[in-house]
């Protein structure tokens, strides 16, 4: 699934890193425990959270997660995105809950990694 | 090489900024990007134990061709049962880390489990040192 369809599909809008609009990709993950992403192992997933501060940039910037979509309507303070800029993480803010936001990727055909 | 770094307890706005130095620093040996993700990922889980839970902490990374040794030394208020600290799902942290996405007992098991050798040694009202390396294949 192209970035660009996630975006539409969870009425999202790009925060930074819109020059990734065309990548590609195949899994997903819903969390708001940072912990749990760092047990992944897997790099090149969404990343789907309702936690917004710095350490859910440290987190995707350690476990190699470039697309971080917001959801729940969470205000994004400047020092966050100015942190994913530089870490080379995109950011989508979306107004919809988790669940909907997993729901309708999922539908899209959007993978789970387990 | 070596690198040195200082983490200040409490100071939750710049826990992992060492680990994402460290980071780059090993991205540009041309390291195995798993290898260097496994690292940074023990890295920075210690990293936000320390913050968590100790006043300060020093960090050196000490690479050579063989392999990377991190340690991880801290002053603090020590551990008092290592066996449960490294229980899945055992955590004394306070609610602010919690509130940070961390604070759920899985810290030391998922350092464990993205490492090749850990020690870890504590003293009560001193501190704590974790050591671990990572081999280069």
């Amino acid at each position: 699934m192209k970035l660009s369809q996630v975006v539409k599909l969870t009425k999202g809008k790009i925060l930074c890193g819109d020059e990734q609009l065309e990548s590609d990709l195949g899994q997903a993950f819903s969390s708001d425990l940072m912990s749990d992403v760092l047990t992944l192992g897997l790099t090149d997933i969404l990343l789907i959270t309702g936690l917004v501060n710095l350490q859910v940039i440290r987190t995707a910037e350690m476990a190699d997660i470039k697309h971080v979509l917001l959801v729940r309507n969470k205000t994004v303070s400047e020092d966050i995105i100015e942190l994913a800029k530089s870490s080379g993480i995109c950011l989508i803010h979306s107004p919809v809950s988790m669940f909907k936001a997993s729901g309708e990727l999922y539908h899209a055909g959007l993978k789970p990694i387990y | 090489m070596k690198l040195d770094y200082e983490i200040k307890g409490g100071d939750f706005a710049s826990a992992g900024s060492a680990s994402s130095q460290v980071k780059k620093v090993l991205a540009r040996l041309n390291l195995d990007p798993k290898l260097v993700r496994k690292t940074v990922v023990a890295l920075y889980e210690a990293e936000v134990n320390v913050v968590a839970h100790a006043w300060s902490g020093q960090i050196s990374v000490d690479i050579d061709p063989s392999r990377i040794i991190i340690s991880i030394k801290d002053k603090g208020p020590g551990i008092a049962s290592i066996d449960r600290a490294m229980e899945k799902g055992y955590s004394t942290a306070s609610q602010k880390v919690r509130d940070m996405g961390f604070g759920a007992g899985m810290g030391l098991p998922n350092i464990k489990n993205n490492t090749d050798k850990m020690s870890i040694s504590s003293v009560i009202e001193e501190g704590t040192h974790l050591q671990f390396e990572n081999y280069i294949r």
